[in-house]
């Protein structure tokens, strides 16, 4: 199990490289760069200062030998300035991380608690009104655009019935804890709504193909209760592709948060993202991705680990 | 025909008839007209009009053929690179596995919505391709394949790991069938369940990951309608007309849920269920 759980942190690392080097290659990628930048924000410049300015800043040069330069600098701590926001890069990204963690953590405990014991439910009592309603609820669920539940929530709870703010943050000067928690309750919503159909459908697919097989049939002929059955047997079996599931739920999760944060004016790393990207700001660009992918990259590894503790037939290959 | 395959398969053939009929009533859904801006539902607007004076359904209707076009070729081409490359992985196993998997996590550890719009935003003079409307197009296509595919290669993989030490297959490994022969007659079709679920979540998937570019704006570009690009619209004017984000949101609900609901009723039937 060591062994195992220490090959697959270096394959982590591995992937986290070949990530990184994606991420940095697509950015350089987008529009204009940041001579671009300078060209049209002064227009006395002459092609000779461009030249120079291309050589200062190193663009001239091979991507390889750039990409090898910003990844020693960003090991050793140093991820560079943000230019929309003139502060390092670390700095801006700081609070940002720890607003989107709280509204992820929030979300995810939140749709892990409404999904999974759907998902059982549904499977143990497959074919009856609580099971369609089940399954309606998650169909219903996984086909909904976050963006548009969002928006749908702040029609109902902000337009119409004034209950709720449509954008998280509170006004300055009321910025209370409670306050603070009033503003997530619509969008953590959105994001547990739209990932607990997904969490209930694979739980209870799992569920089911466990429940009709032939151990089950035996440890019913045996004479365990129902309960045993499918908190012993079932449930064991049913965790592994559930686990697969909820670290891949992990990066969708990251998007969803993205998008929430856009429409509810939450700023958190979604938001960040979207103005670094569309505001041409590669060294926070790159930081933010960089740190997305590291996040998931986690996810994934702990799913693993969780494969292997719970099916030994996995750690064996 | 059971109510299970016929009701979204009655959606799915309503919606496509009339997303591609709809050029022939002549009508041009970038019309505006300032003068019945934000018009209830009437008989000329049955869905009334939006903040141009636009007509609602008809609008939604163009929407769709992007939408259903965007939806098929993405899927396909992710479904298929999905269950090639799972399938191998989980039947090979050791290094082919090992090497497989790795570059599917690497894809998987991209946060999908942030690469997107970096995809999305990406220059393709850069890469020196032409620039015209057409390019839009597949580039969200064969962006939203990019990145379709890993899903499916997973849950493949995974069912194809639980598989692989199954008697069945050892006894045709025994038998002397070969890697490719295991792959094809005794894994594949032992995944078709996973698959169809895995392919309903890429074809809705697309559609989802579509409607949010052109919702981010990063997509679909106005005026040319697209589900997306009317919720950004409707967005905008929440507070004046919030009923104007029910239309095109209902119709990417309706229609993806029509098509998961399809392939659960495929895999139902496969697996031999009621």
């Amino acid at each position: 199990m060591m062994r195992y759980a220490l090959q697959r942190a270096l394959q982590g690392v591995l992937v986290l490289v070949a990530a990184s080097f994606a991420i940095y290659v697509l950015l350089g990628l987008m529009p204009g760069d940041p001579i671009d930048l300078m060209i049209s924000g002064n227009p006395q410049i002459t092609p000779d200062d461009v030249r120079r300015l291309r050589e200062l800043y190193g663009i001239d040069r091979p991507i390889l030998a750039r990409y090898a330069e910003w990844a020693t600098a960003a090991l050793q701590g140093d991820l560079g300035y943000s230019r929309l926001y003139a502060k390092p890069v670390l700095a801006a990204i700081g609070p940002a991380l720890a607003n989107t963690g709280v509204l992820m953590l929030a979300a995810f405990a939140a749709a892990l608690a409404i999904g999974l014991p759907l998902g059982l439910l549904a499977a143990a009592k497959r074919g009856s009104a609580a099971d369609a309603a089940i399954n309606g609820f998650a169909f219903v669920s996984a086909a909904t655009p976050s963006f548009w539940l969002g928006l749908m929530l702040i029609a109902l709870f902000a337009v119409v019935l004034g209950w709720l703010p449509a954008s998280a943050l509170p006004l300055p000067g009321q910025d209370g804890l409670g306050a603070r928690l009033v503003g997530l309750v619509l969008p953590v919503a959105t994001l547990a709504l739209v990932e607990a159909g997904e969490y209930a459908r694979y739980m209870r697919s799992a569920a089911s193909e466990a429940l009709a097989q032939d151990w089950v049939r035996t440890a019913r002929a045996k004479g365990a209760s129902s309960t045993r059955v499918l908190f012993g047997h079932v449930l064991r079996n049913a965790a592994i592709p559930v686990a697969t599931v909820a670290a891949l739920g992990f990066g969708g999760l990251f998007s969803g948060a993205l998008v929430t944060e856009t429409i509810f004016a939450y700023p958190g790393m979604g938001k960040l993202i979207y103005d670094a990207i569309l505001g041409s700001d590669y060294n926070l660009a790159l930081a933010c991705l960089l740190m997305a992918a590291g996040l998931v990259i986690v996810a994934n590894f702990a799913a693993d680990l969780a494969y292997a503790a719970l099916d030994p037939r996995v750690s064996v290959a | 025909m059971s109510p299970r395959f016929a009701l979204p398969l009655g959606i799915l053939a309503v919606l496509a008839l009339a997303a591609a009929a709809i050029p022939l009533l002549g009508a041009d859904p970038d019309a505006i007209d300032l003068a019945k801006r934000y018009a209830g539902p009437s008989l000329t607007h049955p869905l009334g009009t939006d903040e141009l004076g636009r007509d609602v359904a008809l609008r939604l209707l163009y929407g769709a053929r992007v939408s259903l076009a965007v939806a098929i070729a993405a899927a396909l081409a992710a479904v298929a690179i999905g269950t090639a490359i799972g399938l191998a992985a989980g039947t090979l196993g050791g290094r082919i596995d090992g090497a497989l998997m790795r570059a599917t996590d690497a894809v998987l550890a991209l946060p999908v919505l942030p690469v997107l719009i970096v995809l999305a935003a990406i220059d393709t003079q850069k890469l020196g391709l032409p620039q015209s409307d057409d390019v839009g197009l597949w580039r969200i296509i064969v962006i939203v394949a990019l990145f379709g595919w890993p899903k499916v290669a997973r849950l493949v993989r995974a069912t194809a790991l639980a598989l692989v030490n199954r008697d069945f297959v050892r006894a045709a490994t025994a038998l002397g069938a070969g890697r490719l022969r295991i792959m094809a007659v005794h894994i594949l079709p032992n995944c078709a369940g996973p698959l169809l679920v895995a392919t309903a979540l890429a074809a809705g998937g697309t559609i989802l990951y579509e409607s949010v570019l052109s919702f981010l704006g990063l997509g679909i570009q106005p005026p040319t309608a697209s589900w997306g690009n009317m919720l950004t619209n409707a967005q905008e004017t929440i507070w004046q007309a919030p009923w104007l984000a029910l239309w095109p949101g209902l119709a990417i609900l309706l229609t993806v849920t029509a098509i998961n609901l399809l392939a659960d009723a495929l895999q139902d039937k496969i697996a031999g269920r009621r």
